[in-house]
């Protein structure tokens, strides 16, 4: 008999595999989840067929604005609306009554949002260039770039979800919250509209939060290098991009753990 | 040997309004423990204080010899040894009995075997069924069984059997006895006085966030001292009278009425007209 409890991380990873099975079961999210990106991609790219810039069509442009996006829908929005879900069913109350810890919650959030990005990029990737002739990156960098991109995004989505969870106050009201929060940052940040297009003070307001720099880092991926210069800054800003990514990532994580709420009231 | 909870003037407030007024209580190793009170009395205030789900203004409070307000490392190890079943949660719905089970198990040091528990609370036949699929005394037991994966020395217990038929209940009654004969502690809530009178060692009355008597369920409110009330039928009305001989009151009744007595019954205040007289008496 063992008087060790296990890890948090051995039980973080095991709560990964739970909620990735629970999702999967609940067919109607799952197809939601996975086309919802696609569809707006074919609305868009079909709408605007013009270019933006010699080899730059705005199909290739909004693409790294809809991967970017994808990580916000998927990490912030959906985990801040079904963690009050869960917490209305009881069932945080219930985690909270067991040795699980709070950190290992978190981090199988973190998992499942982490898995379920990479199914979305895997098919919003393969869409766009079946149908709506996106170029795919050709240089290793890039590559390791998109995926810096792709796991730390998901991370950091992830916790400002949960961070954010305290704020709806039940389940019913979380989505007029939480949903609203999104689209005026989805706007600001550039992913529906060309960024350097916007007015100064919405450009200025989004480069406070991580979608920007997300939308900005897919661009350094998916655009050509010569477009950097369009840039706001002439160039990719991709140190600071990861630097402000990761701060979030700090400010996030204290939040969260500051501000979790088990239970109603 | 040392109380498994004790609790010396614990008091709570929200606002300005005392939930729980200077509290004590304790509750031995092995016992089954019923807190009893009419909604509100303060009963879910005080064990959810012992459950560590909220902090006492004021008071000691000692579970397991850990202070139930305990946080980081120390809490888990001391979350550990208890289990909770709250009441109804619909929270594990898209998994099957076996891997909520499964998956809980993996949060302790030492758990018991799934199969164990599956066999325990009697759902063998719908080990690999989605929780959802479940009635609702089956859910229940599903919930127990989480609540006991983690092989815990104090159980929790919150309106158990709330929504059961009949034979549902005493199949859980069965079960809940079983885990006292392993040794378990358990503090149980509950509306049903025919519960508390059929599982618990000892039953506190609670109202007004104060205990009013702890006392087993025969001893309760002076319920063995109580005179019983005889009634027959004579002379075509339906008579009664309360007696402390009733035996001797039978016997002369039976001698006035030459024998057998028509719809002769004898009558002792069950533990729910005890703690009604009880409850009633604290209103006025």
């Amino acid at each position: 008999m063992s008087n060790q409890l296990p890890g948090a991380l051995s039980i973080g990873i095991k709560r990964g595999g739970l909620e990735i099975k629970q999702f999967l079961r609940q067919k109607e999210s799952v197809v939601f989840t996975l086309l919802f990106p696609l569809i707006l991609l074919a609305i868009f790219g079909s709408v605007f067929s013009e270019t933006i810039a010699p080899d730059v069509t705005f199909s290739q442009y909004f693409v790294a604005g809809m991967i970017a996006s994808a990580l916000v829908n998927t990490g912030f929005q959906q985990i801040a609306i079904f963690i009050p879900i869960e917490r209305d069913l009881g069932a945080l109350k219930r985690l909270r009554g067991t040795p699980m810890p709070a950190s290992s919650y978190f981090i199988g959030k973190a998992i499942v949002v982490t898995v379920s990005m990479i199914a979305q990029v895997v098919l919003l990737l393969a869409a766009g260039v079946a149908f709506f002739g996106v170029n795919l990156p050709t240089q290793l960098d890039k590559w390791l770039i998109f995926a810096a991109l792709i796991f730390l995004g998901s991370l950091v989505s992830t916790i400002l979800g949960v961070a954010f969870s305290s704020v709806p106050k039940n389940a019913r009201g979380a989505s007029a919250i939480v949903s609203p929060v999104v689209i005026i940052l989805q706007f600001f940040s550039g992913v529906f509209f060309i960024f350097t297009d916007l007015p100064a003070w919405m450009q200025q307001v989004a480069a406070i939060f991580p979608l920007k720099w997300l939308t900005q880092g897919m661009r350094s991926v998916f655009l050509p290098e010569n477009f950097a210069t369009r840039e706001i800054a002439g160039n990719w800003e991709t140190g600071r991009t990861f630097a402000i990514i990761g701060i979030w990532l700090v400010v996030g994580t204290f939040l969260a753990i500051r501000t979790f709420k088990w239970d109603r009231d | 040997m040392k109380p498994v909870i004790s609790v010396e003037g614990l008091r709570k407030s929200y606002g300005a309004l005392a939930v729980v007024k200077d509290l004590s209580l304790t509750i031995n190793q092995g016992e089954i423990f019923a807190i009893l009170g009419p909604n509100g009395a303060g009963k879910t205030t005080t064990v959810e204080i012992l459950e560590g789900f909220r902090t006492a203004d004021n008071g000691l409070i000692s579970v397991l010899d850990t202070d139930p307000a305990i946080k980081g490392p120390a809490a888990l190890a001391w979350r550990n040894r208890i289990g909770i079943v709250l009441q109804s949660t619909q929270d594990t719905a898209e998994l099957t009995v076996r891997e909520a089970l499964s998956h809980f198990a993996s949060y302790y040091s030492n758990p018991r075997d799934v199969e164990d528990v599956i066999t325990l609370v009697g759902l063998q036949e719908k080990a690999d069924d989605r929780a959802r699929t479940l009635s609702g005394g089956q859910r229940r037991r599903l919930d127990v069984g989480l609540g006991i994966i983690g092989r815990p020395e104090l159980l929790f217990l919150d309106e158990p059997t709330t929504g059961f038929d009949p034979e549902a209940r005493r199949a859980f009654w069965i079960l809940i006895k079983q885990l006292k004969s392993e040794g378990t502690t358990i503090l149980l809530t509950t509306h049903y006085l025919d519960e508390a009178e059929a599982l618990a060692d000892r039953v506190a009355v609670m109202n007004h966030g104060e205990i009013l008597e702890v006392s087993t369920p025969a001893l309760l409110g002076g319920r063995a001292d109580a005179r019983a009330t005889i009634s027959w039928r004579e002379a075509g009305e339906v008579k009664s009278e309360a007696s402390d001989t009733p035996t001797e009151f039978v016997k002369s009744l039976s001698a006035r009425l030459g024998g057998e007595v028509p719809e002769l019954s004898i009558h002792r205040p069950t533990l729910e007209d005890i703690y009604l007289s009880m409850i009633g008496a604290t209103h006025e």
